[in-house]
């Protein structure tokens, strides 16, 4: 193997490319099947002078790594189903004050308990909904270690552009899966660093104050410049107020800078799409078998396509919508009972030729499960 | 400096009711702070939620205001991230022994160089009146209208238990003694526990006779004595004030330093 190849698991290639990314601060809490993140980073982490710190819960995780961030480090942690309910709170924290950081959450089967730690992709809406208020958040997934990679690397520069958190929906076949992990050159990919202000000591800082491209620049919290930063509704300075121009400014604000923003983040993945009868939609691990299930009828001579979703939140709409738009039927291959089978539906002309393949019994999707699915539409039975 | 330059104004008037000692803890803790000339940028005030917690906002340093309950863990990914700065997590009994208690003690097992607050007037004042892990048996409060049957903790104790190397107690009333307390507790280097007794009139007054915040000071005042007075020895229902606990011990940041040099070693 050449050096630059690597034969690792979903998880360390996350870990990888969060070192890539320039990581700083991990905080983590022992959950399956996420554990091995924080095993890497306490072995790596000290190595270049990062810091590693395993807390007593969940919950304190999260609220650690947004302290770390604020001062001027790149900050994650990982986690599990239970795990990422529990830092639903202090995520929404992070949105509230923009506070830079990523979140792993490596989905296992649920609700509760669940079954620990069989694979499922139960969390795509708690993702998105799953910390109180409306706001606004950027999920990414991933099919296989190449793309864990690069998506990570990507986690850390979204989260350092809108100045959010930005969740990792991974799975447990994703983070488990031992392959090949090409492991790109310094430099290869882009890697954001943290918008600083120009701002002199001794000066008024804004911490909340847009810059004509509704970019904040930050101030390492710490540093030279002293302000607030609250949790409650608050003004330029960071401030509570309660003043509903100022409520409404910032409501928007947040909501903007993400849904507003949806072409230039959303990244999706095509294959085979363009003369596709029947058009598969699928991520995360479920993608392998819908692109396997693909490239198996293309040999047969049917016309299958696949579009494999990178982006979750916010939604790609504009190109699902314009996928599905030609296609007979569309078929919505994941692991839940159907939670982006409806934000296809919300996104097509016609919802009726939206159909979903699903597994949701802790064994992975297998091909059979979409050819089912696919022989019912086609009216041949099963 | 005066007090005054250590205050912002803008955020003015403060949201503490009438009576409500919050106000003479801040005032103390800048004293202390000013008595040690530590440099307003190098002092970070962490937060969570509650009436003490908002004393993170009047003062005019690096100020975050959390989540309820966590504060302490966020101070520590401060900390972690620029040990240099001197680190001070104003708290409430609620918020650090309730809903925080989990991070209160794990911060004492780190020993973490973080000086924490706790504001101590047994009672959630934010929402109006409920009793909480420092209401003591007994006592009423908005959700315990027939009496408290829970037992309160004894927060010195507690954080003796989980570790603190500094654990001290003081009152409203005693502020000359409280400010020399809090040099001390911020000057000491590893997780320091000051609990200061801090009357609420208009919720746990009201509900447990006390006529005014006078009559809460001077209940202070009587029913305190210095630790190891003969007092306590005539009269054992008297709360014990002063300094419990402070030992030199392995600092929490420090050691990671050390983590470092060791992993670096191994190239």
């Amino acid at each position: 193997m050449k050096k630059n190849d690597l034969f690792v698991q979903g998880n360390e290639a996350c870990v990888e490319a969060a070192l890539y990314a320039g990581l700083d601060f991990f905080a983590g809490y022992p959950i399956t099947p996420s554990t091995e993140i924080a095993e890497l980073f306490s072995y790596r982490l000290p190595k270049r002078g990062g810091k590693f710190i395993q807390m007593e819960d969940e919950i304190s995780s999260m609220c650690v790594i947004i302290g770390a961030s604020l001062t001027g480090k790149k900050a994650m942690t990982a986690t599990s189903g239970p795990g990422f309910s529990l830092k639903q709170e202090a995520i929404g924290f992070a949105v509230m004050t923009e506070t830079p950081c990523v979140i792993v959450n490596v989905q296992r089967g649920g609700p509760s308990t669940g079954l620990p730690t069989y694979v499922s992709q139960g969390d795509v809406m708690q993702a998105r909904w799953g910390s109180h208020g409306e706001h606004a958040i950027i999920t990414l997934t991933a099919s296989n270690n190449q793309d864990v990679f690069a998506m990570t690397v990507e986690a850390f520069n979204l989260s350092e552009i809108f100045r959010t958190p930005v969740i990792l929906l991974f799975d447990e076949v994703v983070a488990h899966t031992r392959e090949r992990l090409i492991m790109p050159e310094p430099g290869e990919l882009n890697v954001v660093k943290r918008l600083k202000t120009s701002v002199k000591e001794g000066t008024d800082y804004h911490p909340y104050l847009p810059r004509e491209d509704g970019r904040l620049p930050m101030s390492d919290f710490g540093g030279v410049h002293r302000y607030n930063v609250t949790g409650l509704m608050h003004d330029m300075w960071g401030f509570p107020s309660d003043n509903p121009k100022i409520v409404y400014g910032l409501i928007h604000h947040l909501v903007d800078k993400i849904q507003g923003h949806t072409k230039e983040i959303t990244m999706v993945k095509e294959f085979f799409v363009d003369d596709a009868e029947c058009l598969l939609i699928s991520y995360g691990s479920s993608a392998r078998t819908a692109l396997h299930v693909v490239e198996n009828r293309r040999a047969r001579g049917e016309r299958l396509g696949l579009l494999e979703l990178q982006t979750l939140w916010p939604f790609p709409v504009d190109t699902v919508r314009k996928r599905c738009a030609p296609v007979s039927y569309a078929i919505v291959v994941e692991m839940n009972m159907g939670q982006i089978l409806h934000e296809v539906k919300k996104a097509v002309d016609d919802p009726d030729k939206v159909f979903l393949a699903n597994q949701i019994n802790g064994s992975f999707i297998t091909p059979t499960d979409v050819l089912n699915i696919l022989r019912i539409i086609q009216g041949k039975g099963t | 400096m005066a007090v005054r330059d250590y205050i912002r104004e803008r955020f003015f008037p403060h949201i503490w009711c009438p009576g409500c000692g919050h106000g003479i803890v801040m005032g103390s803790m800048i004293r202390a702070i000013d008595n040690l000339g530590i440099r307003k940028n190098d002092i970070v005030l962490v937060s969570g939620i509650g009436c003490s917690s908002r004393i993170c906002g009047y003062l005019d340093f690096h100020t975050l205001h959390t989540v309820h309950g966590r504060a302490l863990a966020f101070a520590t990914g401060v900390k972690l991230s620029r040990p240099e700065l001197t680190l001070i997590v104003p708290m409430g009994d609620g918020d650090a022994c309730a809903i925080g208690g989990n991070h209160l003690i794990h911060a004492a097992r780190r020993n973490i160089d973080i000086t924490a607050i706790i504001m101590n007037n047994s009672i959630y004042g934010m929402t109006g009146g409920q009793f909480s892990p420092s209401t003591q048996y007994g006592d009423f409060a908005t959700t315990a209208p027939y009496g408290n049957i829970d037992r309160a903790f004894d927060i010195v104790k507690l954080v003796l238990g989980a570790g603190a190397s500094f654990v001290a107690r003081t009152t409203a009333y005693h502020v000359t003694s409280m400010i020399k307390i809090l040099e001390k507790a911020i000057t000491h280097k590893g997780f320091s526990v000051v609990e200061v007794l801090s009357q609420c009139p208009t919720y746990f007054g009201r509900k447990n006779k006390f006529a005014s915040a006078v009559d809460m000071l001077k209940h202070y005042k009587t029913h305190t004595t210095p630790i190891g007075s003969k007092e306590k020895g005539k009269n054992p229902d008297l709360i014990e004030r002063g300094i419990f606990f402070q030992e030199e011990r392995p600092e929490y940041c420090a050691e990671y330093e050390k983590i470092i040099e060791k992993a670096s070693e191994g190239g």
